[in-house]
Formats: C-alpha cells, sequence, structure tokens
C-alpha cells in the first residue's frame, strides 16, 4: 500500500485554449477558476488561499486576488520557478494546508502571448531594445536568442552521446497528437504523420517545428484541500502522495551536464520514496514537454530506462494510444496546450479520477506528473492517485 | 545589393568593460577568483563558486572544446535575417567554463562536438570586439 495522502485535489478549470484574443491573462485566470469552483461544488468564500503562476502577463501579480474579488485569504502568493512551478506550488500548498495556514488553496496559472499581428513564435521574445549593455548585449551579438537554441544545443549533445534520433523525436510528436486528438481541450488535432514531422520546418536544428511545444491563451485552476475535506466534495478526490523539487544548477560549467542529465532524477527518487511506490506502479506519464527532447530525457532520469536509452525506449511507441506507458494522454504542450506545469498537472487529475472518455488509460493507480524550467535546470515531480494511501 | 539590418552590438558596461578591452587587444580575459582560484563565466560582481568578491581578471588560453551546437533558423532579430542559418555553440574551454559563442571558419555541416577550438577576435563595429571560435587545424 502506498504512502499516505498530503493533499488532495478537488477542483479542475480549464479555459478554451489557443487563439483566443482579446482577453488579459487575469480574465481566463477568473474563467478557470469560476468552472474549477463548479467543478469542486464549492463557493468562492470557500477559498482562503491563492497562490499565482504566470510566464509573462503583467496583471497575474498579487494584485490579481482583488480583480478576482478573493477576501479573507490567510495565504497568496505569486510563484515562479519557471515551468517547474506548479510542482512547487502544488507542494506548497500541501504543506500549509496540513499546517494549517490554510483549508482550500486555488493554485491558478493563465497566459495571453498570442495576438493576431505576430507568430506564436515571437510571442515570448519580446520587443529587443538596442544597444544592449555587457554579457545580454554580448549574448543578442551570437545571435543567442529565446529558449528554442537551449533545448536544441541539449538534443544535439544528447544524440552525439546516445545515437538519439530525428526518428526518436518524432514518434513522441505523433502519439502525442493522437492522444491530443481524444482530448477536448486540445488544440492541435490534425493527423500527423512521422513524415510530416520530418517535412516540418527546422526551428533550432536539430528542433523542427513539430518538436516544439504550442503557445497558449488560456487558464488552468486547480483546487487543494485535506484529504478529510475532500471526502464530501462533487468530484473524487486525487490524493497527491508524493512530491519534489530538484534544481541542478546552470549548464556553463563544465563539470555539470543538465542538458542530459536533468534534475528529474532526484527529484523522481524523492517522489517515489514519499509516495512508497515504484516505477513499475506508474499507471500514466503526464512529462513537461516544452519540446520532444525534454519527454525522452525525463523517462531516462525518471529510470524507466537507462541514461541514453530514450529514443530505442520510445521507439515501438510505446507513449502513445494503446502503447504500455501512456504519455501525455491529452496532447501534452505540443500538440494539446501550453499553460507551463500547469498542462501535465490537468491531464494527470482528469486521468487520476478515471474521466477521460476515449482516451482514458487503462490503469489510473499511479500517475508520474513532472513540471520542468530554464534550460533544464528546475525540475519538479508529483505522483497523483485515486487513492488516499497509507493505514 | 539590398540594405540589410545592422546586428546588435554590444555595449561595454563597467563591469564587462575589461572583457571587451581584452577582446579589442586579441586576448579572452575571464574572470578569476583570488580567494578560490576559480574560473567562472559569464561576467558577474562576485565567484559563483565560493561568493567572494575577489575577482581579478586573467588571459585563458582561449583553447577548448565543442561541446554541442544548434543550428538557428529563426529570424529572431533583423540583423540575422541574412545570417540564418547560423550556429549558436557551447565551448568548453580549458579552464572548466563553458562559453556560448559563435564557431566561424567552417561550414555549419562540418561541425563535431569535441573538435578542438581557439578563440579569435571578430571586429563587430562601433570598437567593440567579440571572441568566436575558429577549429584548430588537425
Ligand atoms: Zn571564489
Amino acid at each position: 500500500m502506498a504512502n499516505s495522502s498530503k493533499g488532495a485535489i478537488v477542483g479542475l478549470g480549464v479555459t478554451p485554449m489557443g487563439k483566443i484574443y482579446g482577453r488579459r491573462a487575469v480574465d481566463f485566470a477568473a474563467e478557470a477558476i469560476a468552472l474549477a469552483l463548479e467543478d469542486a461544488g464549492l463557493q468562492k468564500s470557500d477559498i482562503d488561499g491563492l497562490l499565482i503562476n504566470a510566464n509573462l502577463p503583467n496583471d497575474m501579480t498579487p494584485g490579481a486576488q482583488m480583480i478576482l474579488g478573493f477576501e479573507n485569504l490567510t495565504l497568496v502568493n505569486v510563484m515562479t520557478a519557471y515551468g517547474s512551478t506548479g510542482g512547487s506550488m502544488m507542494q506548497y500548498a500541501c504543506m500549509a494546508i496540513r499546517e494549517g495556514l490554510a483549508k482550500t488553496i486555488v493554485l491558478v496559472y493563465a497566459d495571453a502571448p498570442l495576438t493576431p499581428s505576430r507568430g506564436a513564435g515571437q510571442s515570448y521574445s519580446g520587443p529587443h531594445r538596442f544597444p544592449l549593455g555587457g554579457m545580454t548585449g554580448l549574448k543578442a551579438a551570437y545571435g543567442d536568442f529565446g529558449a528554442n537554441l537551449g533545448y536544441a544545443m541539449a538534443a544535439q549533445r544528447h544524440m552525439h552521446l546516445y545515437g538519439t534520433t530525428e526518428g526518436h523525436l518524432g514518434i513522441v510528436a505523433v502519439g502525442q497528437r493522437k492522444w491530443a486528438q481524444m482530448s477536448p481541450w486540445a488544440q492541435m488535432k490534425a493527423p500527423m504523420t512521422m513524415a510530416d514531422h520530418h517535412n516540418s520546418r527546422w526551428i533550432a536544428e536539430p528542433l523542427r517545428l513539430l518538436d516544439c511545444c504550442l503557445v497558449s491563451n488560456g487558464a488552468v485552476a486547480i483546487i487543494v484541500t485535506s484529504a478529510d475535506r475532500a471526502r464530501d466534495l462533487r468530484q473524487p478526490p486525487v490524493h497527491v502522495l508524493g512530491y519534489a523539487q530538484s534544481a541542478p544548477g546552470d549548464n556553463l560549467d563544465t563539470s555539470r551536464h543538465p542538458a542530459v542529465e536533468t534534475g528529474a532524477a532526484r527529484s523522481g527518487e524523492t517522489a517515489f520514496r514519499m509516495a512508497g511506490i515504484t516505477r513499475a506502479d506508474i499507471g500514466s506519464c503526464q512529462l513537461y514537454d516544452c519540446y520532444t527532447y525534454t519527454v525522452l530525457v525525463t523517462l531516462e532520469d525518471y529510470g524507466f530506462c537507462a541514461k541514453g536509452e530514450g529514443g530505442p525506449f520510445v521507439a515501438d511507441g510505446k507513449l502513445g494510444p494503446g502503447g504500455a506507458l501512456p504519455t501525455n494522454t491529452g496532447g501534452g504542450q505540443l500538440s494539446g496546450y501550453y499553460m507551463w506545469a500547469f498542462t501535465p498537472m490537468s491531464e494527470a487529475i482528469v486521468q487520476a479520477r478515471g474521466q477521460g472518455g476515449a482516451r482514458q488509460v487503462p490503469n489510473r493507480d499511479f500517475t508520474l506528473v513532472s513540471g520542468n524550467g530554464g534550460i533544464l535546470n528546475f525540475h519538479s515531480t508529483m505522483i497523483f492517485s485515486p487513492h488516499e494511501g497509507g493505514g | 545589393m539590398s540594405q540589410s539590418a545592422a546586428k546588435p552590438v554590444p555595449v561595454p558596461d563597467e563591469i564587462s568593460a575589461p572583457f571587451f578591452d581584452g577582446a579589442r587587444a586579441g586576448h579572452l580575459m575571464l574572470q578569476h577568483c583570488t580567494a578560490c582560484g576559480k574560473w567562472s563565466f559569464p561576467v558577474r560582481e562576485r565567484c559563483p563558486h565560493c561568493l567572494g568578491a575577489k575577482l581579478g581578471w586573467r588571459a585563458a588560453s582561449g583553447r577548448g572544446t565543442l561541446y554541442t551546437f544548434a543550428i538557428m533558423h529563426q529570424v529572431m532579430n533583423p540583423g540575422f535575417a541574412a545570417e540564418v542559418p547560423y550556429n549558436v555553440s557551447q565551448i568548453d574551454l580549458a579552464e572548466g567554463v563553458r562559453m556560448v559563442a559563435n564557431v566561424i571558419g567552417i561550414a555549419n555541416d562540418q561541425l563535431r562536438i569535441g573538435m578542438e577550438l581557439q578563440a579569435v577576435f571578430e571586429d563587430v563595429g562601433m570598437g567593440v570586439s567579440i571572441p568566436k571560435f575558429r577549429p584548430v587545424a588537425a
């Protein structure tokens, strides 16, 4: 039997995702919170904690509490460790509830970078105002802009060391697109073949367009409370059995290799131990997939296969529908929607409840969830289950 | 010949001036901690190893190996519109720091991880030079 519940997820709200223009991030946040309250059967006045996460929006500040009309909170904060933040928020929410600092906490992520006038690829690049001073200017002088290059360099290193191929990356993208076709929330549903992947344009070699995540306007809200309070609410509770973070440091010291040996190794081991389960108990993985490569390296570091064997491990299509290790069953960030760690967290909640419909995985006992931020610098792990554990 | 946008030129600031002065004179100047004896990059106020503020400057060897690279196809700045596809590379220097820069003097499809590189200095205009890396002839 697994170890006991550290906290229970009782509400989930996911707004429409994608090219929905003319709304600011905090408005998507309000819609997601309303949906999550309705899902849980709770009133806004039941909420006494608010944890906020956002990528770039300037309206997702502590002041969002007032815009959203929350009163008498005993816990409020904006948190960030980039794409790994959702896992940190879940940790802190569970700890705060167990410590008695708050009873029922909303975690919310919202983003609205897409506008009709510019391409998705420019969404996070911002206006570059030149001249730039010092080291920032030096990066710009080398043409070192954005996260795509950092992940492309990481993937290139992995390919060199272990023989990972374009086909190994492609099978991840193709599998997730098949899952996305079964998710009501997914942005990309057109069929994708391996040829489509291999023929998509280069972004930063060795990564192609179909190796890269989407950009989404939208929001996700998740409501967390204690296992005791969760019993009387509308939805079957999803228990958080394990959680951990790991941040191995930057990539600019020759003794460190986070590009190919990520924080998932340490974070995963800690989370499994906390939950009292092993990899063999996992029914599905919901992994942070900013790029196809991120999925491969995360599977390796969680120990599903040996270091370097992520490519051959996924080559049989085991991550896709009907496969032995269903992964990113809502399409992930590649084909579903890009809400940082709230993408894998939201799908894990659906699967753990058994509400996945056509995409429901057969084994929902334990779902492994990851967050990842920076250029593989920050990692978070969570284990969700319908079982309260303990005893 | 059509008019093309200029590539961004870095403006040396107070803390990075020795780095850029060095590049202008043909030396790869890096910070070296007088307290713990370790090298660091990028340029900053304190040593990331011991948090000591006694960072001095020393000429590095300029020798390194290619740790990894990527070939950029996106135009994120108009100054690079005529440059794509170009490489952005990570170079492991003999001193233990990993620098991001461009490798020049070689076609992108000839880049090989592990190849020996040597710093060279490119005048990028406005009186500023920056280090780039060139393969060491075998
Ligand atoms: Zn030092």
